[in-house]
């Protein structure tokens, strides 16, 4: 059939399967709209605040269910504003394709009003980019944009379509959803020597990033980590993959990691890092990274392999296919020795809780465990409050935390859990702080407009308490631009403002109540959680250093 | 050129991309991105009409190389890499020159275009144009050799080079 660019447009994402898409509309993309509106019964828009947000809310819908998030915005700063919420689908590998609008080709490179190079832009914050000049390439290179986005290391596309192309007409038939690329397979002789390894290892440790989540690779991983008697800690992006009551599984390593995963990981003979790229977050010093052991590293992308860590043996390809040659390859092995040192670690961590100055965060992320389900997914902004829901949170189930890892976006936090809560339908939970809700918080009204039963945990201490914290241990107390106190909003009101719930707590108990109500209320309430300007998260290995440097108790403070 | 540090070699790269609009954009911008230094590098069209190769010569140690090679394996244009081993390859590279004429040095040109099989392609009474092709110590020698007469003006293309042997590159498979 003839299409216009535009309903091409349209009619290739409900060809792909979209069925939800994020955006803003404006000048550029006002016939993409027009065709939009004619297809409403077909994909559900969600208008949100700004378009950083749609970014998120696609990513954070990507991460909830492995689909492709759709994001659609106008030239100029429609697309700039996409930029931060491309670069963290980027970083964390998320299939995202944002489609922009921008001028027309006769008035390209005339500095147009809201004209801007987005495609030069994203150059580097994009798998791929495309900018249409002609119309016949359109309906392919639309194809095209998910299948790159979804195959292999996913990660997000950009196509940015001037506005007279939307009003050209090409023939389009639809063709179904895309196929990913064909599966990479692995060297059989790498995985050879990757099992002479996993033989020969006595203290072997599996650790785990968001590739898990792109190969779906869930029952894999435990399958090789039962069989050669493995212990798994996950980066950042890895959690939830595992689930927390697999006694196996010791929790995040790194920075912020679990004590008893960091610290094993450092005794380990072995390492088995799967779909995951040694990120300094986790690493410290490299040099000094598990300097005993030896290395074998899994990945469906080869520049990964040896990029940031030294790998003994790289195995290239798909996890599908290379788990379950390694799995099948590897002797029956029991470690109690090993399990025996690890046990020790798990009850040391016990201990070693901090004393609290106030509310104890750990506390409120047990009150949401408690009372959030299996399908319930968490989202977070970035800070503080990111490592304490990181370190204590639990989830069965996968895709159920959805947080901003290789860029760490403050701000990111409202888009991602509207996205997830579009996509799940469930009620869903931001855990944030008062500095990154305040990047976002204009989002609420696009919640309550929407009346998606999202549960807002503002951590309110009054600080930037990361950098606080930073600024506590390495910068003599001086806390230049932290101190959010005289700034802090009335968050009843605000909620209310915007249609939606607000309260405050100041002890566990009414926060429980307050949860508690808010996770079933099917609405929007905001919970101005207190807690003490001076928490720590605990442990820390400072940037740059080794194990031996972690700190495990508050020092002056 | 830069001064090559401890463990740092310089080799050649060939790449075939789809010959389309900013593709070379793509190319070079993966190479600011991580921090890879190109100190030389042509693009022109090739055998078939889909593709441009790319010749880029760079420096770096193993970790460069390697990286390198990856990175631009993961762009969705580029179609092919190989870094061209220096003693299976056939290497070019064409200088044009002008230097002064206004000395009573003719005798120390004309030696030199005549052992360096270079072509006088512009004369006038005070300048001379010249033409070298040669690999690039061949070129970096005419310079030497002719800077004593007074260099004004110098451009060099950058090496262009394809391996020896009967395959194409386009047929090779890739090896990880």
């Amino acid at each position: 059939m003839k299409l216009k660019g535009a309903e091409i447009v349209i009619e290739s994402l409900i060809d792909q399967g979209v069925t939800d898409i994020f955006g803003y509309p404006g000048g550029t993309v006002l016939d993409i709209y027009d065709a939009l509106y004619a297809r409403s019964d077909r994909i559900n828009h969600v208008l949100v605040s700004h378009e950083q947000h749609a970014a998120h809310a696609a990513d954070g819908y990507a991460r909830a269910t492995g689909k492709v998030g759709v994001v659609l915005a106008t030239s100029g700063p429609g697309a700039t504003n996409l930029v931060t919420g491309i670069a963290t689908a980027m970083l964390d590998s998320i299939p995202v394709v944002a489609i922009t609008g921008n001028v027309g080709r006769p008035m390209v490179g005339k500095d147009s009003f809201q004209e801007v190079d987005i495609t030069g832009i994203t150059l580097p914050i994009t798998k791929h980019n495309y900018f249409v000049n002609d119309i016949e390439e359109l309906p392919g290179i639309m194809r095209e944009a998910f299948k790159i986005a979804k195959s292999d290391r996913p990660g997000p596309v950009l196509i940015d379509i001037p506005k007279d192309i939307q009003n050209m007409v090409t023939d389009f038939e639809p063709q179904g959803p895309v196929r990913p690329y064909d599966r990479i397979q692995p060297q059989e002789n790498r995985i050879a020597e990757a099992v002479a390894a996993i033989n020969k290892a006595e203290r072997p440790f599996i650790y785990i990033g968001g590739g898990i989540n792109a190969a779906e690779a869930y029952d894999d991983v435990i399958k090789l980590a039962d069989k050669i008697d493995a212990v798994i800690g996950s980066s950042l992006m890895g959690i939830s993959c595992i689930p927390n009551e697999n006694p196996r599984y010791l929790g995040m390593v790194g920075m912020h990691g679990q004590y008893a995963s960091t610290i094993s990981q450092d005794d380990a003979d072995l390492i088995i890092a799967i779909g995951t790229r040694f990120s300094d977050r986790v690493t410290g010093k490299t040099s000094e990274f598990c300097k005993e052991a030896t290395i074998i590293h899994m990945d469906v992308d080869f520049a990964e392999i040896s990029k940031n860590v030294t790998a003994d043996i790289g195995v290239r390809g798909d996890l599908r296919i290379s788990l379950p040659m390694l799995i099948s390859g590897v002797d029956k092995k029991e470690h109690p020795e090993w399990r025996a040192r690890v046990d020790e670690l798990v009850a040391k961590e016990k201990g070693l809780h901090a004393e609290t100055l106030g509310v104890d965060p750990r506390d409120i992320m047990e009150v949401i465990n408690d009372i959030k389900s299996d399908d319930t997914v968490v989202a977070t902004d970035v800070g503080q409050h990111q490592m304490w829901a990181a370190q204590y949170l639990t989830f069965r189930k996968p895709r159920k935390f959805v947080t901003s890892g290789g860029l760490g976006t403050m701000g990111f936090g409202m888009g991602a859990a509207e996205g997830a809560c579009v996509a799940t339908k469930q009620p869903t939970v931001l855990v944030t702080g008062d500095g990154s809700f305040g990047m976002n918080l204009n989002e609420v009204m696009t919640s309550v407009l929407y009346k998606l039963p999202l549960t807002i945990v503002i951590m309110n201490n009054k600080v930037l308490g990361m950098v606080r914290q930073w600024q506590t241990l390495f910068y003599g107390e001086r806390y230049s631009n932290t101190v959010l106190e005289e700034r802090a909003p009335d968050y009843v009101k605000l909620a209310e403002a915007f249609g939606a719930t607000g309260v405050v707590t100041e002890t566990v108990e009414e926060f429980r109540e307050a949860f508690d109500k808010a996770y079933h209320s099917g609405g929007v309430t905001l919970i101005d959680c207190r807690i003490h300007k001076d928490e720590f998260v605990l442990p820390m290995i400072p940037a740059g250093q080794t194990v031996a440097d972690m700190v495990t108790e508050r020092g002056a403070k | 050129m830069a001064e090559l540090k401890k463990d740092e070699t310089r080799f050649v790269i060939a790449i075939y991309v789809d010959n389309k609009f900013g593709v070379l954009t793509r190319v070079t911008s993966m190479f600011t991105r991580r921090g890879f230094n190109i100190d030389a590098l042509t693009v022109g069209v090739t055998e078939s009409p889909e593709y441009s190769r790319i010749t880029l010569s760079m420096s770096g140690d193993g970790y460069a190389r390697a990286q390198m090679l990856n990175q631009l394996r993961k762009l969705h244009n580029v179609k092919k890499v190989e870094i061209l081993d220096e003693k299976d390859t056939i290497e070019r590279e064409l200088l044009l020159i002008k230097v002064n004429n206004e000395t009573d040095q003719h005798q120390l040109i004309m030696s030199c275009v005549d052992i360096f099989k270079a072509k006088i392609i512009d004369y006038s009474t005070t300048t001379l144009g010249i033409e070298v092709t040669g690999d690039s110590d061949k070129i970096d020698a005419f310079i030497e050799m002719i800077r004593p007469v007074g260099i004004i003006e110098s451009c060099r293309s950058g090496v262009i080079a394809l391996s020896k042997g009967s395959g194409s590159m386009l047929d090779t498979p890739d090896l990880f």
